[in-house]
C-alpha cells in the first residue's frame, strides 16, 4: 500500500523517531502532554525542520521548509487551537492562501469549488458566516474544510475533541471514518484512551520524546496503553474517603448574568455547594461557565440574583473582597490570568493578597514576610525551580500551575472554585492537582470544579451539574451518574426527557 | 459669495490631501498589524525632500520621487525594528518622528524663506472641469488630490475585493493563521509599512510642493499625528478616510475664514487638535465592536512558530 | 553549504550583562550619529568632541548640564511610572507648560503681596496642580472610552502650546516689556535662586531628586508600586487580582502630569522670570525625557543619570548649533538614534543571535 515514512531524530523535543502512516488508515499518535508529539507533527506540517531525519511521501523523499510547501505535498493540519480568523467569513478563511484563487474576487471562485467539496464528504456549514458566530464543533469543520481545499491526502488533527461535545466528538468519528474510506490518511493526535481506542486503526505511543512502541488497536487495552505512555502503572482510581458534609458555604440564587455584549449569558442559575463537597459544571465552554466564574469571584457584574458565601451576600463585592472572605479562584487561563510573568515568583505568590496585613502595611510591602510565604508554597507544592527571585515566566506550565493551585490553596479558603486546572498538564502533574482537590474536600473545603474533562468531573465531583446556554440543565449526584445522560444534557436536551429517550 | 463657496471647497479638498494620503497608507500598514505611529516624521522628511530636490533640479515629478522613496526608506527602519527585532512598536515610532522631524530640520535649514522655483499647476480635465461651480470645485484642482482619491478607491477595492487584500488583513487579524496557511508574515507586514511610508512622503511632498510652496521648520504641524487619529476615525476602512482628511481640510481652512470674526488666532489654533480629540470619541461611540474594531493583533508582536 | 541565522530567546544572563549592552548601544548608536556628520560634511569626530566639550568640559557646561538636567529628571521619574503601565503619556510638554502657566498665575497676581516662603512653595503647589489637571482627561478618556492616549496627550501639548501662546500675546501681554509676547517679570519673591554663578535654581534642584528617589521607593517597595508593575505586566492578571485601574492610573497620572508642571516651575519661576513662547520655556524636555526614561529602563533612580546624560546631549548640542551652524533640531536626531540603538541593544539583551552554517540536506 501506499504510505508515508517519517525517519528522523532532533534532540531536543523528539528523539529518533520512525512513523508510518499508511493510505486510508487512521493512525493514533499518544503521548502525555509535552511527549513530543505537537512538535514532531509541527516537524510534519513544515513549521519546524528536523535537526537529522527523513520525510519520505509516497517512498519520495521530500524536505518539508514551510507549511505552504507540506500542503503542496498534500499534508493538512488542524491545530487544537483554531487558527482561524474569528473576524473573517468562513470562504475568507479558506481563500487565504490559496494559490489558485483568482487576484479580483477570490472568494466566489472558492465559494463555487467549496460547494463540491462539501458535497462529497458530508461537511455542512454556510461559507458566509464569520467565524465567531459558530460553534466550536463547527469551526473545526471549517479546519477541515481548509485542510481538504488544499489538496490533503494526509490529515493530521491535534487533539481535536478536547473542544467538542460527545455528540459533536461522534460526528467528527464518523467524519474521519468517510475519510478514510475516500483514501485519506489521518494522524489523530490525543492524550485520551478511549477516543484513540475507538477509532483509530493502529497508534503509536511516544514518551519523552521517543517512541515506545506501535500497536494495532485491536489487539491492546487501555492498561496496557496507558503503561506505554506513562511508563509506569497509572491508577485509575484516586483513593476517595467518605467525608462528611457540612453547611453551606456558596449559595447561588436566580443568577443572570449578561456577557460582553449585553447577551444574557447565566441564566436563572440556582445551587448550593457544602463544606467537603466538591461540586462539577460541565458543559463545553462558552456556554456560560466563564460568566458565571466571573460572576462569582467578582469580575463581572451581576444582572440579578444572589450569591451568598458563608451567609454573606457578595453579589456586588469587589475581588478583593471576595478574596478576603476565603474565596479561592484558580484561573482558566493560568498564565494569562494567574501571573505577571515578568514579575519575580515570590512577589506572584501574594498577587491576590498582596494587600493582607501579613504581607503589607498601609504603603510599604513587607518583603520579609512576602518572602517566607513564597517559600512555603513552592515547597510544599514542589514546585520546581531554582530560587523564588525569577521571573515566573521561566517556569514550566505545570509548574506555574503548582504555583498558582499553591497560592490559592494556602490562604486556607472555605470555598475554591477552580477553572479547568489540569488542562493542558501532563499525567503527573494532573493526578497530583486532582488528589490535591480531593484533599481539600476532606479538609471540609468547599469545591466548584468547571471542567470539559468528564472523565476528571466523574473521578472528583459529589454532585455534577451540566450548563447549556447558560442554564443549569440538571445536577446529577455521583450515584446516578450516567456520561451518556450528561451528553446528551451537553447538547440540551433536559434532563427528564433525556431519562426518557435513553428508556 | 459663491466664488467664496467655490474657493473654500477647493481649498478644503487641498487641505485635506496630505491627511488622505497619509491616512490611506497608515490605514494600510495598520492592517497588517503594524502600528506605526512615526507618520510626522516621515511627512517631514518627505516635505524636505521633495522640496530640496525640486529646488535644485526644477523637477517637480522628482521631487515628488525623493519624498515618496525617502518616506519608503524611513518606514523600513520601523519595519525592522518592530517586524525583525520584535520590539516596542509605540517606542520605535516615537524614534522615528524625533529622528524624521530633526533630519527634516537639519536639511530644510538652507532653504528656509526661499520660495520654489517652479510651482504645481491645477490640473483641469476636460469637459467636466468646465462645468460652473462644480468644475472649479472638483475638477480643476491640484493633481495630488486626484492621485489620493484614485488611491482611496484602488485601496478600498484592493482590501475588499482581492486576494492580496485577504491576505493583509488576515496577517493583521491573526498573524499566526496566516502563517499556518502558508503566508509570510514578515513580509507582509514589512510590504504594508512601506506602502504607509511612501504615501507619507508623498502626503509630505503635497506640503511643501503644492500646499505651501516654500519651507518651514515644523511644516507639517501636527498633520502625521492627526492622520494616525483619522486612521482610528476611519475605523480602518479607506472610504470612511475620505470623510475623515476632508472634515479636517475644512478646519484648516475654517482657521482662517473665522479669523476675522475677531476669535484669537491661538484659540483657532486649537481647533484642529480639539477635533482631532473629539474624533477620537465619536469614532468609538455607538459603533458595532466586532465589525469596526481594530486589526485584532494591532501592534503585537508577532512571536512567530507554534507555542 | 547553506547558513541561516539563528535566534534563540535568552533566558537567563549574567548581571552586569544589561549593563554592558547599554554602553554598547550608546557606543553604535554615536557611531551612527558620527555617519550623519560625516554625510553632512561634517567632521564627525570635532563635532563629537565639540558636543563633549561644550557640556562636561567647562565649569559652564558643567552647570549648564545640571540646570538642563533638572526637568529631565522630574519628567523622567513621572514618566518611568507610567510607562511601567504602559500608559504612553507623550503629554508631558504640555503638562509642563500648564503647569508654568499656574506657577505663573501664582506669581503675577500673588507675588507682590506675599513673601517667598509662601509664593515659591505655592507656585510648586500650584504648577503641580496644573500639571496633574492636564494630564486626567486623557485618563478618563482613556479607561471610559478607549480613546489611544498617544493622540490624546500629544494633542493636549498643542492646544496648552496655543493657550500659552494666546496668554502671552493677549491678556497676559506684560507691560514693561517693550512689545515683546512675555508677561511681566515675576516679583523678587518669586523668583528662585540659583547657586551663584550659575542657571542651577536649587530648589527644584532638590525636588528632582527627591521625587527621582520617592518615586524609586514607590515603584519596588509599596503596594501601589506593586500593583502599578502588574499592571503594565499583565492587565488581565491584574484585574483577576483585584486591582483597580482607574485608581492606579489616575494615581500615576497625576504624579506624572504633576512633576511635569513642577519642571515647568523651575523653567519660569528659576530661569526665565516671565512667561514666554513654548519654545523657549521648554526645548523639548517632555519628548526627551521619554527617551531619558527609557534609557533609565523605568527606573526612577536610574533617571538621574540618563538625566544628565542626555542634558549632556542638549547642551552639547546648543553648543555645535552655535560652532556648526547647524539648527536646533539637529538635537532630534541624536535623540531619535539614539532611542533606536536603545530598543536594537534591547533586542540583543534577549536574544542570542548565532550564524548557522550547515551542509545541504
Amino acid at each position: 500500500m501506499i504510505g508515508i515514512t517519517k525517519t528522523f531524530g532532533n534532540v531536543i523535543a523528539n528523539r529518533d523517531i520512525n512513523l508510518q502512516v499508511e493510505a486510508g488508515e487512521i493512525l493514533g499518535l499518544l503521548g502525555e502532554n509535552g511527549a513530543g508529539k505537537t512538535t514532531l507533527m509541527n516537524i510534519v506540517y513544515g513549521l519546524y525542520r528536523p535537526d537529522s531525519g527523513a520525510i519520505k511521501i509516497n517512498g519520495k523523499p521530500v524536505s518539508l521548509s514551510s507549511p505552504a510547501h507540506a500542503m503542496a505535498q498534500g499534508i493538512g493540519m488542524v491545530h487544537q487551537h483554531f487558527k482561524l480568523i474569528q473576524n473573517h467569513t468562513v470562504l475568507e478563511n479558506i481563500a487565504l492562501g490559496y494559490k489558485d484563487a483568482p487576484f479580483l474576487f477570490p472568494t466566489r471562485k472558492v465559494a463555487h469549488d467549496l460547494r463540491r467539496l462539501q458535497e462529497n464528504y458530508g461537511l455542512e456549514i454556510n461559507p458566509d458566516v464569520y467565524v465567531w458566530q459558530l460553534s466550536a464543533g463547527e469551526q473545526q469543520r471549517v479546519e477541515i474544510l481548509k485542510a481538504l481545499f488544499r489538496g490533503a491526502d494526509l490529515l493530521i488533527l491535534d487533539e481535536p475533541t478536547s473542544v467538542l461535545t460527545p455528540q459533536e466528538a461522534q460526528g467528527l468519528f464518523r467524519t474521519l471514518s468517510r475519510l478514510a474510506s475516500e483514501g485519506h490518511s489521518v494522524i489523530f493526535i490525543s492524550h485520551k484512551l478511549d477516543e484513540v481506542l475507538s477509532i483509530c486503526n493502529r497508534v503509536t505511543v511516544l514518551r519523552h520524546g521517543q517512541v515506545v512502541g506501535t500497536k494495532d488497536t485491536a489487539g491492546v487495552d487501555k492498561r496496557e496503553l496507558a503503561r506505554m505512555m506513562v511508563g509506569r502503572e497509572i491508577l485509575f482510581d484516586l483513593k476517595r474517603k467518605d467525608v462528611k458534609k457540612g453547611g453551606v458555604v456558596l449559595e447561588v440564587q436566580g443568577l443572570h448574568v449578561n456577557n460582553d455584549r449585553g447577551l444574557t449569558s447565566v441564566s436563572d442559575v440556582s445551587f448550593d455547594i457544602k463544606a467537603g463537597e466538591i461540586f462539577g459544571i460541565a458543559g463545553v465552554s462558552g456556554n456560560g461557565q466563564q460568566e458565571l466564574v466571573e460572576a462569582l469571584t467578582g469580575l463581572r457584574p451581576i444582572d440579578s440574583g444572589q450569591i451568598l458565601v458563608n451567609g454573606r451576600d457578595i453579589s456586588r463585592a469587589s475581588p478583593y473582597t471576595i478574596n478576603a472572605m476565603g474565596v479561592s479562584h484558580i484561573p482558566e487561563e493560568r498564565i494569562k490570568f494567574g501571573t505577571a510573568p515578568s514579575l519575580a515568583i515570590f512577589e506572584n505568590a501574594v498577587l491576590k493578597q498582596h494587600g493582607n496585613r501579613a504581607f503589607s502595611g498601609r504603603l510599604f510591602l513587607d518583603f520579609a514576610s512576602i518572602k517566607e510565604h513564597a517559600k512555603r508554597i513552592v515547597s510544599n507544592f514542589k514546585v520546581r525551580t531554582p530560587s523564588i527571585d525569577v521571573p515566573v515566566r521561566t517556569l514550566s506550565g505545570g509548574n506555574i500551575q503548582k504555583l498558582i493551585l499553591g497560592r490559592e490553596i494556602s490562604g486556607k479558603p472555605s470555598l475554591l472554585i477552580a477553572s479547568h486546572p489540569t488542562y493542558g498538564l501532563d499525567v503527573g502533574a494532573t493526578q497530583y492537582i486532582r488528589s490535591q482537590i480531593l484533599q481539600l474536600r476532606e479538609k471540609s473545603v468547599a469545591v466548584l470544579l468547571i471542567s470539559e474533562d468528564l472523565e476528571e468531573l466523574v473521578e472528583l465531583c459529589d454532585r455534577i451539574a451540566v450548563m447549556f446556554k447558560g442554564k443549569i440543565m440538571g445536577i446529577v449526584a455521583r450515584e446516578d451518574l450516567n456520561l451518556e445522560h450528561i451528553g446528551l444534557m451537553m447538547t440540551g436536551s433536559h434532563a427528564r426527557s433525556a431519562c426518557e429517550a435513553g428508556k | 459669495m459663491d466664488s467664496l463657496i467655490v474657493a473654500v471647497v477647493h481649498r478644503t479638498l487641498v487641505a485635506g490631501t496630505p491627511l488622505l494620503l497619509g491616512t490611506l497608507g497608515e490605514i494600510v500598514t495598520e492592517r497588517a498589524g503594524i502600528l506605526n505611529l512615526g507618520v510626522e516624521g516621515m511627512m517631514a522628511v518627505g516635505a524636505v525632500s521633495a522640496f530640496t530636490t525640486t529646488f535644485v533640479t526644477g523637477s517637480i515629478l522628482l521631487g515628488v520621487l525623493v519624498a515618496i522613496a525617502a518616506g519608503t526608506f524611513l518606514s523600513l527602519i520601523h519595519a525592522f525594528v518592530s517586524v525583525t527585532l520584535k520590539a516596542n512598536q509605540v517606542v520605535s515610532g516615537l524614534a522615528l518622528v524625533m529622528f524624521g522631524l530633526g533630519l527634516s530640520g537639519l536639511w530644510g535649514k538652507s532653504f528656509i524663506g526661499t520660495p520654489l522655483p517652479t510651482r504645481v499647476h491645477d490640473l483641469k480635465i476636460p469637459l467636466l472641469g468646465n462645468v460652473p461651480y462644480i468644475g472649479k470645485m472638483f475638477f480643476h484642482q491640484d493633481p495630488f488630490l486626484y492621485v489620493a482619491v484614485i488611491l482611496g478607491v484602488v485601496f478600498w477595492f484592493g482590501l475588499a475585493h482581492t486576494r492580496c487584500g485577504i491576505v493583509i488583513r488576515s496577517v493583521g487579524e491573526s498573524p499566526a493563521a496566516s502563517e499556518s496557511q502558508g503566508i509570510n508574515v514578515s513580509l507582509v507586514q514589512y510590504l504594508s509599512t512601506m506602502i504607509g511610508g511612501a504615501l507619507a512622503g508623498l502626503a509630505g511632498a503635497h506640503l511643501s510642493l503644492s500646499y505651501s510652496r516654500a519651507w518651514a521648520e515644523g511644516m507639517t504641524g501636527g498633520r502625521g499625528w492627526i492622520v494616525i487619529a483619522l486612521t482610528i476615525f476611519a475605523l480602518w476602512n479607506p472610504l470612511r478616510a475620505y470623510l475623515g482628511a476632508f472634515l479636517f481640510g475644512g478646519i484648516f481652512v475654517l482657521q482662517y475664514l473665522l479669523q476675522p470674526l475677531g476669535i484669537p488666532p491661538n484659540i483657532l489654533g486649537m481647533l484642529p487638535y480639539l477635533i482631532t480629540l473629539m474624533v477620537l470619541v465619536i469614532a468609538v461611540i455607538g459603533k458595532d465592536a466586532r465589525r469596526h474594531a481594530a486589526p485584532a493583533m494591532l501592534g503585537e508582536p508577532y512571536l512567530g512558530g507554534e507555542g | 553549504m547553506n547558513w541561516r541565522v539563528k535566534v534563540e530567546r535568552r533566558v537567563s544572563y549574567p548581571r552586569f550583562f544589561p549593563t554592558v549592552v547599554l554602553l554598547f548601544s550608546l557606543l553604535g548608536g554615536f557611531v551612527l550619529i558620527g555617519l550623519l556628520f560625516l554625510i553632512s560634511h561634517v567632521n564627525p569626530l570635532f563635532a563629537l568632541w565639540k558636543i563633549f566639550s561644550g557640556s562636561f568640559g567647562s565649569l559652564y557646561g558643567i552647570t549648564e548640564t545640571i540646570t538642563k538636567a533638572i526637568p529631565l529628571i522630574l519628567i523622567g521619574s513621572g514618566l518611568a511610572l507610567v510607562f511601567r503601565a504602559k500608559f504612553w503619556n507623550i503629554g508631558a510638554e504640555g503638562q509642563l507648560l500648564i503647569g508654568a502657566i499656574f506657577a505663573g498665575y501664582v506669581a503675577l497676581n500673588l507675588g507682590p503681596k506675599l513673601p517667598f516662603y509662601v509664593i515659591v512653595p505655592l507656585m510648586f503647589v500650584a504648577g503641580f496642580i496644573g500639571g496633574a489637571l492636564w494630564a486626567l482627561p486623557t485618563v478618563i478618556l482613556k479607561l471610559r472610552l478607549n480613546v489611544n492616549e498617544v493622540i490624546s496627550t500629544l494633542m493636549l501639548n498643542y492646544i496648552a502650546a496655543e493657550l500659552l501662546n494666546f496668554l502671552i500675546t493677549g491678556p497676559w501681554k506684560g507691560k514693561t516689556q517693550m512689545g515683546f509676547p512675555y508677561t511681566d517679570d515675576f516679583p523678587h519673591s518669586a523668583v528662585l535662586s540659583v547657586v551663584p554663578g550659575t542657571r542651577i535654581h536649587l530648589v527644584t534642584l532638590c525636588l528632582a531628586l527627591l521625587f527621582a528617589f520617592a518615586l524609586f521607593i514607590m515603584v519596588y517597595y509599596t503596594r501601589f508600586g506593586y500593583e502599578l508593575r502588574v499592571t503594565g505586566d499583565n492587565p488581565d492578571a491584574a484585574r483577576y487580582a483585584g486591582i483597580d485601574f482607574m485608581k492606579v492610573t489616575l494615581i500615576m497620572m497625576i504624579i506624572s502630569g504633576g512633576v511635569a508642571g513642577i519642571a515647568g516651575v523651575g523653567e519660569v519661576a528659576g530661569i526665565h522670570h516671565h512667561l514666554s513662547y513654548p519654545s523657549s520655556i521648554s526645548s523639548g524636555y517632555g519628548y526627551t525625557a521619554i527617551i531619558v526614561a527609557w534609557l533609565a529602563k523605568l527606573n526612577p533612580l536610574l533617571t538621574i543619570l540618563s538625566g544628565l546624560f542626555f542634558a549632556g546631549i542638549v547642551v552639547g548640542g546648543d553648543a555645535i548649533q552655535v560652532s556648526l551652524g547647524l539648527p536646533a533640531a539637529t538635537v532630534q536626531i541624536f535623540n531619535g538614534i539614539l532611542l533606536f540603538s536603545l530598543i536594537m541593544g534591547d533586542y540583543f539583551l534577549n536574544h542570542r543571535v548565532k550564524l548557522v552554517v550547515r551542509e545541504a540536506p
